[in-house]
């Protein structure tokens, strides 16, 4: 009796290794205190801790006269920020991403669609490769790229020429809003630019939502009558925008806090972005640049919240 | 019949397919072409010859050797940095049950999910605050914060798929902790991390917006790049600096792609 307890309750381990290893596993909270508490110390400070001391100096406000900081509690920060062009910024900002998520959508979707249920084998690899490659490639790289063929001298311009339509990229560049001096300083190249760099993000959750429907459910509806636009439009698509909501998460809200692609590839009038960065920079007004920071997180609140009741989140 | 019929593609889904993968691509092969153009002060397209020399005037740069020495020093130590911190939050979260699991999820992701612009400069005004000097660190610090993600991404989707009962075993076979985690754990979620730890050296390799909040005076090549595009001074280095930037990143994805291949989830499948 007693040789067998002995040998069910081993003796304890010898050495610091084996007896902190002991002391986890009688006390595995300890354990999984040990665990957590790097990372979350690091994301909780560095992360949130400048966050809300973000948040809060919008809070605050700026002396006109000295250029300084107000440290006393007031809404005058968030009243200027409501002020026409502050509010026309807002609007062109949220109007450009929801627009360049519309138009990823169109792109992403056939390519997503063939990939899940077309593409097999070696064809499979091709495609993922094929979209995580442009995907990971250097931002600014792209950016530049189409530097290179949106200048006056550059492929697009070569192009239209060849082909003899000049006159319409002409006829297209004097249109009010969307035309400019050249396309590298029009709100058709910022919006180019937006959808090449941010397009691939969609395509991926897409794909995923796609690749979970049966294809008898298809089948179902083309031998029950349904044309093919009726399957798309019924059965497809439904199923498919899940995935086409986690897809705008990344498109709208990378197009909505962007800066640097309408600085290089734009027309002078602001989006978010830039006003943040103008004002913490050349203006020096740190609260209103919080403050603005607060329209892109409040939007994508809403968003997130949308898109979760959706179910967007599964797709992800 | 019907089912070899629903087989193959309407040939506008092919083109629509093969018009947006070629929209994709296209721009980045036109960098390729650039790096070898004799043209200097413009962007003329068709380039009116092609040459190598820029190849050998980018190499004589001392400012580029900087940057890239900056930015691979960066990239390294804020890839050790989240690869030690994902890791420990992945096995926290896939390994235990508590409360408040989901949160710590939302957290590892929000530093990503919300525009860069306001983690950029919410650690600036952090660091004006606290009075801390601009620095290397300051630009670690604010890249290992966004690459905790992506290694915690690959990591928790490797750790859902060791059975619990290997773990069990090892113990049962009178392996402590440390032994457990060193014989049966890490081998089975070593390809992970080496895959995760690529995507987020790419990604610490590629960031430029989060940078220029946190760094003073140093340039890191995406920094360099920015300023080139800015005020273009050396259109054909900064063509080649391009080119060569391309297929540095490509290494990495190429690489955590074959070493996730075969799972339930590849890697890098979300940036």
């Amino acid at each position: 009796m007693t040789i067998v307890a002995e040998s069910i309750i081993l003796p304890e381990r010898r050495g610091s290794a084996g007896r902190l290893s002991d002391f986890f596993w009688r006390h595995p909270h300890v354990l999984l205190a040990a665990l957590l508490g790097p990372p979350l110390l690091w994301l909780g400070i560095v992360y949130l801790g400048s966050l809300f001391a973000l948040l809060l100096q919008s809070f605050f406000s700026i002396d006109d006269f000295s250029g300084l900081i107000n440290y006393e509690f007031t809404l005058a920060t968030y009243r200027q920020l409501l002020s026409e062009t502050n509010l026309d910024i807002i609007i062109r900002t949220v109007t450009m991403a929801t627009v360049v998520t519309l138009v990823s959508a169109l792109i992403a979707f056939p390519i997503a669609y063939y990939a899940a249920r077309y593409a097999r084998g070696k064809w499979k690899v091709l495609f993922y490769l094929g979209v995580m490659l442009p995907l990971w490639s250097s931002y600014l790289v792209k950016i530049y790229a189409w530097k290179l063929i949106l200048a006056k001298e550059g492929i697009f311009t070569w192009f239209f020429e060849k082909l003899n339509l000049l006159w319409l990229l002409d006829a297209w560049l004097v249109l009010p809003v969307v035309g400019g001096n050249s396309l590298s300083v029009s709100y058709t190249g910022t919006f180019i630019v937006f959808v090449y760099v941010w397009m691939p993000f969609m395509i991926l959750p897409i794909q995923a939502a796609l690749e979970r429907v049966p294809l008898n459910l298809i089948e179902a509806s083309s031998d029950l009558g349904g044309t093919p636009a009726q399957t798309f439009r019924y059965v497809l698509f439904p199923l498919a925008l899940p995935g086409i909501v986690a897809g705008s998460i990344f498109t709208f809200s990378l197009t909505l806090g962007d800066y640097i692609i309408p600085q290089i590839i734009g027309s002078s009038r602001l989006f978010i972005g830039q006003a943040v960065y103008a004002q913490q920079g050349t203006a020096g007004n740190i609260p209103l640049a919080a403050a603005f920071t607060v329209v892109p997180i409040v939007i994508m609140g809403l968003y997130l919240w949308m898109a979760k009741r959706m179910g967007a989140f599964d797709a992800l | 019949m019907r089912s070899e019929k629903s087989n193959r593609a309407p040939l506008s889904l092919k083109i629509a397919a093969a018009a947006g993968l070629a929209f994709m691509h296209l721009p980045i092969l036109l960098i390729f072409l650039y790096a070898f153009t004799t043209e200097e002060k413009s962007y003329q397209f068709p380039p009116p010859g092609l040459t190598t020399q820029w190849f050998g005037v980018a190499w004589d740069r001392p400012d580029v050797w900087a940057a890239l020495a900056l930015s691979v020093k960066v990239a390294s130590i804020a890839t050790a940095t989240a690869v030690v911190l994902g890791t420990l939050c992945a096995a926290a979260v896939s390994q235990t049950r508590f409360f408040g699991r989901e949160t710590i999820s939302l957290l590892v992701i929000l530093p990503i999910a919300l525009p860069g612009i306001i983690t950029g400069i919410a650690l600036r005004s952090a660091f004006s605050m606290a009075d801390i000097p601009f620095s290397f660190w300051t630009i670690v610090l604010g890249h290992a914060t966004f690459c905790i993600v992506v290694v915690y991404n690959n990591a928790v989707a490797r750790f859902r798929r060791i059975s619990g009962s290997l773990i069990e075993a090892s113990m049962d076979l009178g392996a402590d902790g440390f032994q457990t985690f060193r014989y049966v754990i890490l081998p089975n979620i070593g390809t992970a991390l080496l895959a995760g730890g690529m995507l987020a050296f790419a990604l610490s390799f590629d960031e430029v917006i989060v940078t220029t909040f946190t760094a003073g005076q140093q340039s890191t090549l995406p920094i360099w790049m920015l300023e080139e595009l800015i005020r273009p001074r050396q259109r054909p280095v900064t063509n080649v600096v391009a080119m060569i930037v391309v297929v540095v990143t490509f290494l990495p994805i190429l690489g955590a792609y074959y070493l996730t291949r075969d799972g339930d989830q590849i890697a890098g499948v979300g940036k």
